[in-house]
């Protein structure tokens, strides 16, 4: 199943994302959705969440829909650029869109006036502005010795006092209309009407298109660049398609996140996604499925709460989205991680633990080895003795003994008396066979000096898998055959003793 | 012998012939006049002390570097004319191998070519990755995500994916830096077979004392090329020294003093 998705590649997410188009054109048009009006002021605050959440505005399914869907693309672009170790050209091309949408507005003003504020015309002008600002980080870059994030910093920051300086020339202009040009600094979503949407829609699915075809393309770009050469591939070509991609995604982002934040909906569900998976086109599933998420949420939250700032919002949601994948993350959660680490050092405790008590009876006893379970769940044991056997603290010892305990592999007799049980002594012959097994094998095949051993085996033993006790049993068949445990190949120690030879 | 390969024809059916090539990094030269024909289906180690140029030579070569000068001929046409015949395996450390791959996603990676553009891996290729990574002892690790490898198994990994392009010639960037014997051994052995078979390899090796055992001819290279020829005649104290004695100094200078007079003008 998962072997055909792959097959597949991407192709499904593309016809996905046309049905979304034809959806969003049949939504846009319908005339009887059209006709509903807006709620009055006197709703309450629960009738208004029954109605943002069920969608009954025309006005909120409109934002909502295109919303997701710049969310979605964005985070399969950001995939690719995350990987590609480009997370802040998404933010050069943004803030340097700014002195292009002042520069398309006085234009077009000039050419007719009262048209400056068309849509189209001010996102060519953040475009080709954006372009441009990508051109000079990577000229500042190959041209002079400036590092790539200095460039990134010197290029975004002229651009954007560009921007800022234009803007105030166009609030001097006469014709007055140019209020509402700041909503591409913070977003809007709001703004977005069913035109946009189609535009919106359309601009999703060409990227969504162009990601899927090219996936191993990119894959190849962001993992190999130097074999990607090698092998014939443009690799200047693929980052400029790479760079179109992003140029694209931010400029119809500007419109509901605004420029200073659109980075956030390139980068944030690709980071987010990477906690969850460790496959690329996985990867880029959740990536474009946690993009349109965030901005779900942003909008229908900013629809409630009509005075939050709707932009902000939806990158707020998609950080909400980054902490909660960071902490419960299935692959590399921090919770996950923490709980592998206490798992490890849990098992190894017990291993320890166990391996002191059947020494600490081994050395005790006349008789040969191995301990019978009877000789093992005969004597007690005491805490001091278990505590001269290893380098421990009384501490650590006694937790180490309090989970041996509820686990039932040993048993309280009084106090300090301890004693193994049956479940603990089955527990013990094992973990001191399978030592002794690898020191005998490193000894053997490995010339490691057998006063060495012990510190050798302790690391390994606790990762022996029983497939790799077969293995060392077949190696060192003919010692044992006759025992169960084969005796140390060493002197057994106690932790001063230990301490003197180091 | 060594010497008179410099004047020697460069026949068509060298795997590789480099005449008069000279690389620099901005103005200051890195390798000088390097001028060798490889010999088919031989093992050919490229060894030298840091910054002699070894990796530069493969990327010049491979056209990943440009060249101030010089021509490079495989098989007798160029490296754009011949890319399919010519394998190439980077540096371990020269990517993230945290990146969310499988093994045999990075192998499926030296099919890309036949592939061709935008189209998917299909099972047949996947096959023929798989069968690359049981060529080196890997098999059991195909869906193993890269960075859950140890360095030896990357290696390896890394050697699949120019085998399964089926090239007849190989460049290998130091794939005995850093592994563990098993995979030195894999690693050996899968080159004995290549040259079994007619191929050639040429490998940048650091490890002085495995040379003779691994290799049939050698280049010593300290940004010019000291000697080459078969190990047996070349791999000498005398021309080792030549290569690592710092009797280079003087080229080092010369390059630098280029440095300083270019920044004045």
């Amino acid at each position: 199943m998962i072997g055909n998705v792959r097959e597949i590649g991407l192709w499904p997410v593309a016809k996905l994302l046309t049905a979304c188009v034809l959806l969003a054109t049949l939504l846009s048009t319908d005339p009887a959705m059209a006709l509903e009006t807006e709620p009055d002021d006197g709703t309450s605050l629960s009738e208004q969440f029954v109605r943002v959440v069920t969608l009954r505005d025309y006005n909120t399914r409109i934002v909502l829909l295109g919303t997701m869907l710049l969310g979605a693309s964005a985070g399969i672009v950001g995939v690719f650029m995350l990987l590609r170790r480009q997370a802040l050209v998404g933010d050069v091309v943004a803030h340097c869109a700014l002195p292009g949408i002042a520069l398309a507005f006085i234009v077009l003003e000039a050419v007719s006036p009262g048209s400056g504020k068309s849509l189209p015309g001010l996102l060519a002008g953040a475009m080709v502005a954006g372009v441009l600002g990508a051109w000079a980080t990577l000229a500042v870059q190959r041209l002079t010795r400036i590092k790539p994030d200095a460039a990134l910093a010197i290029v975004l920051s002229v651009f954007f006092g560009l921007g800022v300086a234009l803007f105030t020339i166009v609030q001097s202009l006469p014709t007055g209309t140019a209020a509402g040009l700041h909503d591409f600094v913070y977003g809007k979503p709001a703004s977005i009407i069913a035109a946009d949407v189609k535009f919106i829609a359309l601009a999703s699915a060409v990227v969504v298109l162009i990601c899927g075809m090219l996936f191993k393309e990119f894959a190849l770009l962001c993992f190999d660049d130097g074999f990607a050469a090698s092998q014939g591939w443009p690799v200047g070509l693929l980052d400029v398609v790479l760079l179109g991609l992003v140029v694209g995604v931010t400029v119809i982002g500007l419109q509901s996140v605004g420029l200073l934040l659109v980075v956030a909906m390139l980068i944030i569900p690709a980071a987010a996604a990477r906690f969850w998976t460790e496959q690329l086109w996985l990867m880029t599933l959740v990536a474009g499925l946690l993009g349109a998420a965030g901005a779900a949420v942003g909008v229908l939250l900013s629809a409630l709460f009509p005075k939050l700032a709707a932009g902000a919002v939806i990158v707020l949601a998609g950080a909400a989205f980054f902490l909660v994948s960071l902490a419960f993350g299935t692959r590399r959660g921090v919770l996950r991680r923490v709980m592998v680490y206490w798992q490890t050092r849990r098992k190894i405790g017990r291993h320890d633990l166990m391996r002191a008590a059947y020494e600490a009876l081994e050395s005790e006893g006349e008789t040969a080895t191995p301990l019978s379970p009877t000789e093992l769940t005969g004597r007690t044991l005491h805490f001091d003795q278990l505590l001269g056997r290893r380098r421990w603290t009384p501490g650590r010892l006694k937790r180490l003994v309090a989970t041996a305990l509820r686990e039932g592999l040993l048993r309280r007799e009084d106090g300090d008396v301890l004693r193994l049980t049956e479940n603990g002594a089955g527990h013990a012959a094992r973990i001191v066979r399978n030592h002794r097994l690898w020191e005998l094998y490193l000894i053997r095949y490995a010339d490691v000096a057998p006063s060495h051993i012990d510190r050798d085996a302790d690391r390994i033993e606790h990762v022996l898998n029983p497939e790799l006790v077969d293995e060392l049993e077949a190696v060192l068949a003919e010692r044992t055959a006759a025992v169960a445990v084969p005796p140390s190949p060493h002197e057994i120690g106690t932790a001063d003793a230990a301490t003197e030879t180091k | 012998m060594p010497q008179t390969a410099r004047h020697a024809e460069h026949p068509d059916s060298s795997p590789l012939t480099i005449h008069d090539m000279t690389v620099a990094y901005q103005r200051r030269p890195v390798l000088w006049d390097i001028d060798y024909s490889a010999p088919e289906g031989k093992l050919v180690a490229i060894i030298g002390p840091n910054g002699a140029g070894k990796t530069t030579l493969m990327k010049a070569v491979l056209g990943l570097i440009p060249t101030i000068s010089g021509e490079i001929r495989f098989y007798g046409k160029t490296y754009r004319q011949h890319r399919s015949r010519v394998g190439y395996v980077p540096q371990r450390e020269s990517v993230d191998w945290d990146f969310p791959v499988s093994a045999l996603d990075v192998v499926a990676m030296g099919l890309y070519r036949n592939i061709g553009w935008c189209r998917p891996v299909t099972q047949k290729y996947r096959h023929a990755a798989r069968e690359a990574l049981e060529r080196v002892g890997m098999g059991q690790y195909a869906t193993r995500q890269i960075s859950q490898l140890s360095g030896g198994q990357q290696q390896r990994v890394f050697l699949a994916r120019a085998l399964v392009q089926g090239a007849d010639f190989y460049l290998m960037d130091e794939p005995f830096t850093g592994v563990d014997a098993a995979t030195e051994r894999a690693i050996i052995d899968i080159l004995r077979t290549l040259r079994d078979t007619g191929k050639t390899a040429m490998v940048v090796h650091h490890d002085l004392q495995t040379v003779t055992e691994y290799f049939d001819h050698v280049i010593l290279l300290n940004m010019r090329l000291v000697a080459a020829g078969e190990t047996t005649e070349v791999f000498t104290p005398e021309n080792l020294r030549k290569t690592y004695g710092g009797k280079l100094a003087l080229l080092d200078r010369v390059g630098h003093q280029m440095t300083m007079a270019g920044g004045q003008q």
